[in-house]
């Protein structure tokens, strides 16, 4: 059912863990199935210098957190909010259909991540040019993904 | 390379194979009056017979199909069907395979009533509340003997008592071969056999339906099976399951006592894993089964992961659902979401040896702490937040 590389990915995925001094930290959840992902990020001159995740779902969710971690690491906080649940599936070699909200975690998570970095620094315009403005934090746990 | 999924599909034993094997060249059609038509129609008996001792019926009381599911729905839409006149209100169990339980969803959009009778947390149904839902309109009952996925075992005697003489239909598909299923000592009116879970052929099952009790054909056809299903006997399957039941008949006693002992090692040892719990009834429970939850993991990473290790089971978790919704079951029995996430049923049969037990009890550990170790809930509680 899944690519050789999702497998990959999920026997071996990248950035796994905790960053305990993270600039940014994004979480979201999955009302319905019941899945959680968490990204922390570091940044450094506006890239992202490292970056970690947990997940708690399926092996598509542990997959694409893995892809989504290593697509972001290295990129610009803008190149990486051009991100999405179609990047991270693609490089993954494609997802069978009812797997697609898996991956939107994974862009969800990293999105939330910068929000949450520029948040932080006080950097309000650039969260509203950038249309982050309104992850409010109790959208977080409505996000509607498990669309079949 | 343990396979412990018997309860998703079970390997057709060779002695059944044998049995089948002339049947599948020949052109007999049991309906045909000449010798050849004879030669299949006394083999397609001959099998009724056995299939019949098995669950200490009467031949003409049983009616083959393509399988459970098609059993469960001549049972529930065939007999509500019939018998509308006197009723429409029907009662199912909260945690009936799901055949049944889209059946009796037919039903209620299509003129009937029906309630969920619910179970508790071992997953045995409640018989006060079922004894209050029967109602003067009340025409069939449907409970499961044991459920598949969690293990637990009906006492189908005191359903009975508690419906006193409502119709009752009996799901016996996971039951048949691990515990004794006798329709006199259950009391039951219609029954429910799969072929496949006793080691026979997919594709073929049976319905036991006892004499007077009236029900609608779902399949029409020229007749077959008394008019009661349509359409020329699948002779070779039927053969096999034949053989099976009688293979069953055999050595279903000896063979729910080894898998008993491998069960009980395994769970002890699943339990041994910390933050691991047993779903079902602890002791009223099939022979085979060993289901459990693992806290803050999903079950088709765990899966995924054994079956890297050459270990086959399944999980409940929504997940791996087509509708990614959490098990009807595991629901019924009051977990929450994020528990029945981490289910994990592992099915034990015919082929298991002990061994395979000390081979699941070692590779799995690391496997659960290495997922746990990803999941953002087993930090949480480790830092004592959760
Ligand atoms: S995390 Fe639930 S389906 Fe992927």
């Amino acid at each position: 059912m899944y690519s050789e590389k999702v497998m990959e990915h999920f026997r071996n995925p990248r950035n796994v863990g905790v960053i305990e001094d993270a600039d940014g930290v994004g979480t979201v959840g999955n009302p319905v199935c019941g899945d959680m992902m968490t990204i922390y990020i570091k940044v450094k001159d506006d890239r992202i210098e490292d970056i970690k995740f947990q997940t708690f779902g399926c092996a598509a969710a542990i997959a694409t957190s893995s892809m989504a971690t290593e697509l972001a690491k290295g990129k610009t906080l803008e190149e990486a909010l051009k991100i999405t649940k179609q990047t991270v599936a693609e490089a993954l070699g494609g997802l069978p259909p009812q797997k697609m909200h898996c991956s939107n975690l994974a862009a969800e998570a990293l999105k939330r991540a910068i929000a949450d970095y520029l948040k932080k620094q006080g950097r309000i315009d650039e969260l509203k040019r950038l249309g982050l403005d309104k992850l409010s934090e109790e959208e977080e746990h409505e996000e509607e993904v498990c669309e079949v | 390379m343990p396979y412990m999924d018997y309860v998703s599909g079970c390997p057709v034993a060779e002695r059944v194979v044998e049995a089948m094997l002339p049947y599948f060249k020949h052109p007999g059609n049991p309906s045909s009056i000449h010798s050849v038509g004879l030669e299949a129609r006394n083999a397609m008996e001959e099998a009724r017979g056995k299939v019949a001792s098995l669950i200490k019926a009467d031949s003409s009381e049983i009616v083959f199909t393509s399988g459970a599911t098609e059993a469960n729905n001549l049972a529930i839409i065939g007999y509500a069907m019939r018998n509308k006149s006197k009723g429409k209100h029907i009662i199912v169990s909260a945690i009936e395979h799901i055949s049944i339980i889209n059946c009796a969803k037919f039903l209620q959009k299509n003129g009937f009533e029906v309630d969920y009778a619910p179970v508790d947390r071992y997953g045995k149904v409640k018989l006060d509340e079922l004894e209050n839902l029967v109602r003067e309109d009340t025409i069939l009952v449907s409970i499961q003997h044991a459920n598949p996925e969690i293990g637990t075992i009906q006492d189908i005697e005191k359903v009975r008592d508690a419906i006193k003489d409502v119709t009752l239909h009996v799901d016996a598909t996971a039951s048949l071969g691990k515990i004794e299923v006798n329709v006199e000592r259950l009391g039951v009116d219609m029954l429910t056999l799969s072929s496949n879970d006793i080691y026979g052929p997919r594709g073929v099952g049976a319905l036991y339906i006892r004499k007077g009790v009236r029900v609608n054909p779902i399949i029409l056809g020229g007749g077959q099976e008394k008019g009661l299903r349509g359409g020329t006997e699948n002779v070779a399957a039927i053969v096999g399951f034949g053989r099976a039941a009688e293979i069953t008949m055999e050595e279903w006693k000896s063979e729910a006592e080894r898998l008993k002992k491998m069960r009980d090692r395994l769970i002890e040892g699943l339990l041994k894993i910390e933050d691991t719990f047993l779903n079902g009834h602890p002791t009223d429970r099939l022979p085979n089964n060993a289901s459990v939850r693992f806290s803050y993991i999903e079950g088709e990473s765990i899966i995924l992961s054994l079956d890297m290790e050459g270990i086959q089971a399944s999980t409940g978790s929504a997940c791996t659902s087509k509708t990614l919704q959490p098990s009807h079951v595991l629901m019924a029995i009051g977990l929450k979401h994020e528990e029945a996430h981490g289910s994990v049923v592992f099915s034990l049969g015919r082929w298991n040896k002990e061994e395979d037990v000390d081979y699941v009890l070692e590779k799995l550990p690391p496997i659960i702490e290495r997922l746990r170790m990803m999941s953002p809930l087993y930090l949480k509680k480790k830092k004592g937040g959760g």
